[in-house]
């Protein structure tokens, strides 16, 4: 077995970084919508919700080879919601790990790109998700492995605020402390927003933060529709990190509040649904508003 | 056979079993045993191959892991009464390369953990090793502790080969076997002082094979696990009363070798299979389903768990209550021949 070694990350500056992650959460949106026009549904919502942390982690923090997605150095980015596969299909196009041409083939038979992430199926889709709870207990394995190996990858586990009900969450928030796993990262989408409806009515999760806290990890909270703050976190997710020799430190989880259906304010402003309904004649609209919004950003950038 | 105390055969004045104990030995008193044959396997195996790392959910003490964990503290993991996190973290290390053999009890893995195991392990074919301790009836603890349906749960799960060993022989050349072999295994594991009894049949451990272990005119055993032990005792038993008894071992559940076990019930012998487990979705059902597929029609006698909830008690008890002991089996196929 050969033991990679960390590639350094680019020397630009915040404001660079930032602007190539804001562009590449553009383009992740706009893939993302065009996947769910084609399929004529899906989880759009989420997706716009966690472009900005898929394109933070794509596009600034993770390492990886898109000609090689099983290069053994690569950081691992283990998605447990199946269902935000969508979101994740638009970033790796983004990476380039899958051609943006193959997105139209999104949820179609023979597909590589199913409707709900598998291993099996996708290059650069770690593991299967779908059955909720499961990301965080492989992800402490994997970081276990990788550092009994010498291999000094990072490993990220994208997990939904909904799983925080799943007591298997809670085993491996514990493991991952315990065998002080300082490589490994959770991301939570914190939606508040559950297949049956608003999160607080279904299983209060709050206060999120102390209960990773209480468990021994390292807790940053942001606006996960921020950019700056989510490089920020993670940078610093990361620096605990990287800062010892083994990787041999408290885990780090960053909690992102993010907003549905983020950047289309038809879908933002909509009747919160887990699986959002949106209409024929709606699609066109929805990219337009979105277009509409980026180009208002980058001028009130420019000014 | 420590059966002499037991209920229906016991002197009058025979002082009651009072053990209920969580870890009883099914060895008969004076048999020959080799202690630890996992744990000690394990870490030999550890040895030649570097990617074999040892998990539990805190019970290495009691699934012979904490042998392995003394021989490679490096490569031993504990992970805390969490059979979740102790199955996803098995597949996560084996996405790292590694190859784990994850211990709890049978229960637990089976019962609790299910989910993890099927779609962690089992679906991206992962070489994850479950060993499951206190298989079919071997605690006194009730129904909490005892894995009577471990195997039909199992079944049902792609990609998963199940191993029943019979002794500490099984054992000890089925570990490297199964490290060696893709996919992921369960192995029902004996753990403490295990009877060692195939040494004596010149007989090897192969993964997927069935093996003759004696043959005989009148009666076919099939068995598998302990039950394997027993049917070599009630074979030899029944030499006395004139009744000449084959035995085919079958530790492979699944892959089955049913080529092997076939063959043997193609004749017109009584054919009876023996499982420590419930006679649902276990060995009888796995042989009745190869018969059928292939044409043949005939009768099969199954011995194995009634399909209730167990009681708790002393083993020797249990086992002749519910029919695993060699007296009841004797009894049973000597009621069959009439």
């Amino acid at each position: 077995m050969t033991t990679p070694t960390l590639e350094p990350r680019t020397a630009a500056s915040p404001a660079q970084r930032r602007a190539a992650v804001e562009a590449a959460a553009h383009r992740i949106r706009r893939h993302a919508l065009f996947m769910g026009e084609v399929q004529g549904q899906g989880y759009v919502g989420q997706a716009l919700g966690a472009a900005d942390i898929l394109a933070a982690v794509y596009a600034d923090q993770l390492r990886f080879r898109p000609e090689d997605p099983e290069w053994d150095g690569r950081d691992r980015f283990l998605l447990s919601t199946g269902h935000y596969a969508i979101g994740l299909y638009a970033a790796l196009a983004e990476a380039g790990t899958i051609p943006v041409g193959e997105l139209e083939t999104y949820g179609s038979d023979g597909s590589r790109l199913p409707m709900s992430g598998m291993a099996t199926y996708t290059p650069g889709m770690e593991i299967s998700g779908g059955s909720l709870g499961h990301g965080l207990t492989i992800a402490v394995g994997l970081a276990l492995g990788l550092r009994h190996r010498g291999n000094p990858a990072r490993v990220f586990n994208f997990l939904s605020d909904g799983e925080l009900d799943e007591g298997s969450t809670w085993e491996a928030a514990m493991g991952a402390s315990h065998h002080r796993l300082g490589r490994l990262t959770a991301i939570v989408d914190i939606n508040a927003l559950q297949a049956d409806g608003p999160t607080e009515g279904v299983l209060r999760t709050e206060p999120v933060a102390d209960k990773w806290a209480a468990c021994g990890w390292r807790v940053f909270r942001v606006d996960g529709n921020d950019v700056g703050a989510l490089l920020e976190a993670f940078d610093a997710a990361g620096s605990g990190a990287d800062g010892t020799e083994d990787g041999d430190g408290a885990p780090a989880v960053v909690l992102c509040d993010t907003r549905v259906g983020r950047g289309v304010p038809l879908l933002e402003t909509r009747e919160k649904a887990h699986f959002m309904r949106i209409e024929e004649h709606e699609w066109a609209l929805c990219n337009e508003q979105l277009d509409a919004g980026w180009a208002a950003k980058n001028e009130e950038g420019n000014a | 056979m420590s059966t002499t105390a037991a209920v229906g055969t016991a002197p009058v004045r025979a002082p009651k079993l009072k053990t209920s104990a969580m870890i009883a030995s099914f060895a008969d008193p004076g048999q020959k045993t080799a202690p630890a044959p996992f744990g000690h396997a394990l870490a030999a195996a550890a040895e030649a191959d570097p990617r074999i790392v040892g998990l539990t959910a805190d019970l290495g003490k009691y699934t012979d892991m904490h042998v392995f964990a003394e021989a490679h503290p490096d490569r031993f993991f504990q992970m805390g009464m969490a059979e979740q996190l102790l199955f996803g973290a098995a597949a996560g290390m084996a996405e790292a390369g590694l190859v784990p053999f994850a211990s709890t009890y049978s229960v637990f893995a089976a019962r609790r953990a299910y989910d993890f195991i099927c779609l962690d392990i089992a679906e991206p074919n992962l070489n994850v090793n479950i060993v499951g301790g206190l298989p079919g009836l071997t605690t006194g603890y009730g129904p909490s502790h005892q894995a009577t349906e471990d195997m039909a749960i199992f079944r049902g799960m792609p990609n998963l080969t199940i191993v029943d060993p019979c002794d500490s022989v099984d054992i000890e050349q089925a570990v490297p076997q199964l490290a060696a072999s893709e996919g992921p295994t369960y192995l029902r594991l004996l753990r403490g002082k295990v009877p060692t009894v195939l040494d004596e049949y010149g007989y090897t451990f192969e993964l997927g094979k069935a093996k003759v272990l004696r043959g005989g005119r009148d009666v076919v055993f099939v068995s598998s696990g302990l039950m394997t032990m027993r049917a070599l005792a009630a074979a030899k038993a029944l030499e006395k009363h004139k009744v000449d008894v084959a035995v085919v071992h079958t530790p492979t559940i699944k892959p089955f070798d049913e080529e092997t076990v076939l063959a043997e019930l193609a004749g017109d012998r009584l054919a009876v299979t023996l499982e420590n487990h419930t006679v649902v979705g276990g060995l009888f059902e796995t042989v009745a389903g190869a018969l059928v597929r292939s044409g043949q029609s005939r009768r099969v006698v199954p011995i194995g768990l009634p399909d209730e909830f167990l009681d708790a008690g002393a083993l020797p008890t249990l086992h002749e209550k519910y029919g695993l002991s060699v007296d009841r089996i004797v009894a049973k196929v000597l009621a069959e021949l009439g």
